[in-house]
């Protein structure tokens, strides 16, 4: 997961720009973390494995690390579609702390 | 946890869509996107008019896709696509796929000409309408994806949709092209399976692709998924694919329909609408239904 994080790059003038868009990921560098009001907490205890809520991330900010879904706070915007879809109702949307 | 369940994953793994994009909190087409990314794989060209996902991929020179992107005019999604393809054919590229990706605006209204025009001649691409039912990046105005009693900012309360949606698949279907299909981001397996299906016949194939927008159905964003599956399971949007214009096959047979009432009264653009508004939608809902059931 840790690898996937870029930095911005910058271009002071427009000579510098690339003919092509950069790929790979290279919208990572807006964390789009900061949208967020509430954010989704998985309790680990009552899931079921099933991959829901990996497969309806619309970001995708849940990740399957050693068969758990893992939530990157740096990119889930708390939409709460995974808390919804969620079947053992194992993820709660809780007030973001700051 | 359960130790001894191991966990199956119902989609492929390989993401092609990386965060950090700029799509609203719960939006549908990033899911449509994703999905179709993992159903094609990397070796991809899209081309992208005017639509949220102009937006959403990011401002040049970055991108959230792993995959080649043609942001083109309005109007010339189909003709764009078809260029490209014409393009990799003559250096001998006949493997990658050309998706053109458009939203609802510019598919029923501004890009049908040319999309009309690709399917005339059969060209080999991979047209995808994700329909969100108004152009939602410019503001929510209408389009003719629009349902019947909408609220949007160009039909307001006072004077809502009166019209009912164009049927997009009939006019595809009769231009006789090789596969048309809809899907739902509310059942991404179909929506693979159909993909996949898809990239292996050759011609113009027509994806319309059910994505809800919380922004301008005035919907809670944590709602798009269910709001799309109650849109499969009463009818109002039904999973059906359409082969050679004639061979119609329904992928989600349903034995008893909701009523469309569940899924109006959790969107805000329809909160105007009173009960024999309902009853009028359920009513065109049902005949659909009944059309769709007597073509197969």
């Amino acid at each position: 997961m840790k690898e996937k994080k870029a930095k911005r790059i910058v271009y002071r003038s427009e000579r510098e720009m690339p003919l092509m868009v950069i790929s790979v990921g290279s919208q990572t560098h807006n964390l789009t973390g900061a949208w967020r009001n509430i954010r989704p907490e998985i309790d680990l205890e009552k899931c079921l494995k099933c991959g829901i809520c990996w497969k309806f991330c619309p970001e995708p900010a849940i990740e399957i690390v050693d068969e758990r879904p893992v939530v990157d706070y740096d990119y889930c915007k708390g939409c709460g579609i995974c808390a919804e879809e969620c079947p053992a109702k194992c993820i709660v949307m809780a007030e973001e702390r700051k | 946890m359960k130790k001894d369940k191991k966990m199956t994953l119902t989609l492929p793994a390989e993401e092609l869509m990386s965060p950090g994009h700029l799509a609203c909190q719960g939006c549908g087409a990033t899911l449509a996107m994703r999905y179709m990314l993992k159903a094609l794989g990397q070796r991809t060209v899209l081309c992208i008019p005017a639509c949220c996902w102009a937006v959403i991929d990011g401002p040049y020179p970055y991108s959230c896709l792993d995959a080649p992107i043609y942001h083109c005019a309005f109007e010339t999604a189909a003709s764009t696509a078809t260029g490209v393809k014409a393009g990799l054919e003559m250096t001998g590229d006949t493997e990658t796929t050309v998706v053109a990706w458009a939203g609802d605006g510019g598919t029923f209204d501004i890009g049908i000409q040319a999309l009309s025009g690709a399917a005339e001649r059969n060209d080999d691409i991979i047209y995808v309408c994700y329909d969100n039912e108004a152009y939602m990046n410019t503001g929510i105005q209408r389009s003719s994806a629009t349902p019947y009693g909408a609220w949007t900012t160009t039909t307001p309360v006072k004077h809502f949709k009166d019209r009912p949606k164009k049927d997009i698949v009939a006019i595809m279907a009769a231009h006789r092209i090789p596969y048309i299909a809809t899907a739902s981001v509310s059942h991404p397996e179909d929506f693979v399976k159909k993909m996949k299906k898809a990239k292996a016949i050759k011609g113009t194939r027509f994806f319309h692709v059910f994505a809800p927008c919380p922004t301008g159905w005035k919907s809670r964003p944590d709602d798009s998924v269910k709001l799309a599956r109650l849109a499969v399971q009463n009818a109002y949007f039904p999973l059906f694919e359409i082969e050679d214009g004639e061979k119609v096959t329904i992928n989600l047979k349903l034995k008893e329909k909701k009523p469309v009432a569940d899924y109006i009264r959790l969107q805000g653009r329809f909160r105007h609408l009173s009960e024999a508004h309902i009853a009028a939608i359920q009513d065109e809902v049902d005949a659909r239904w009944a059309r769709l059931l007597k073509s197969c």
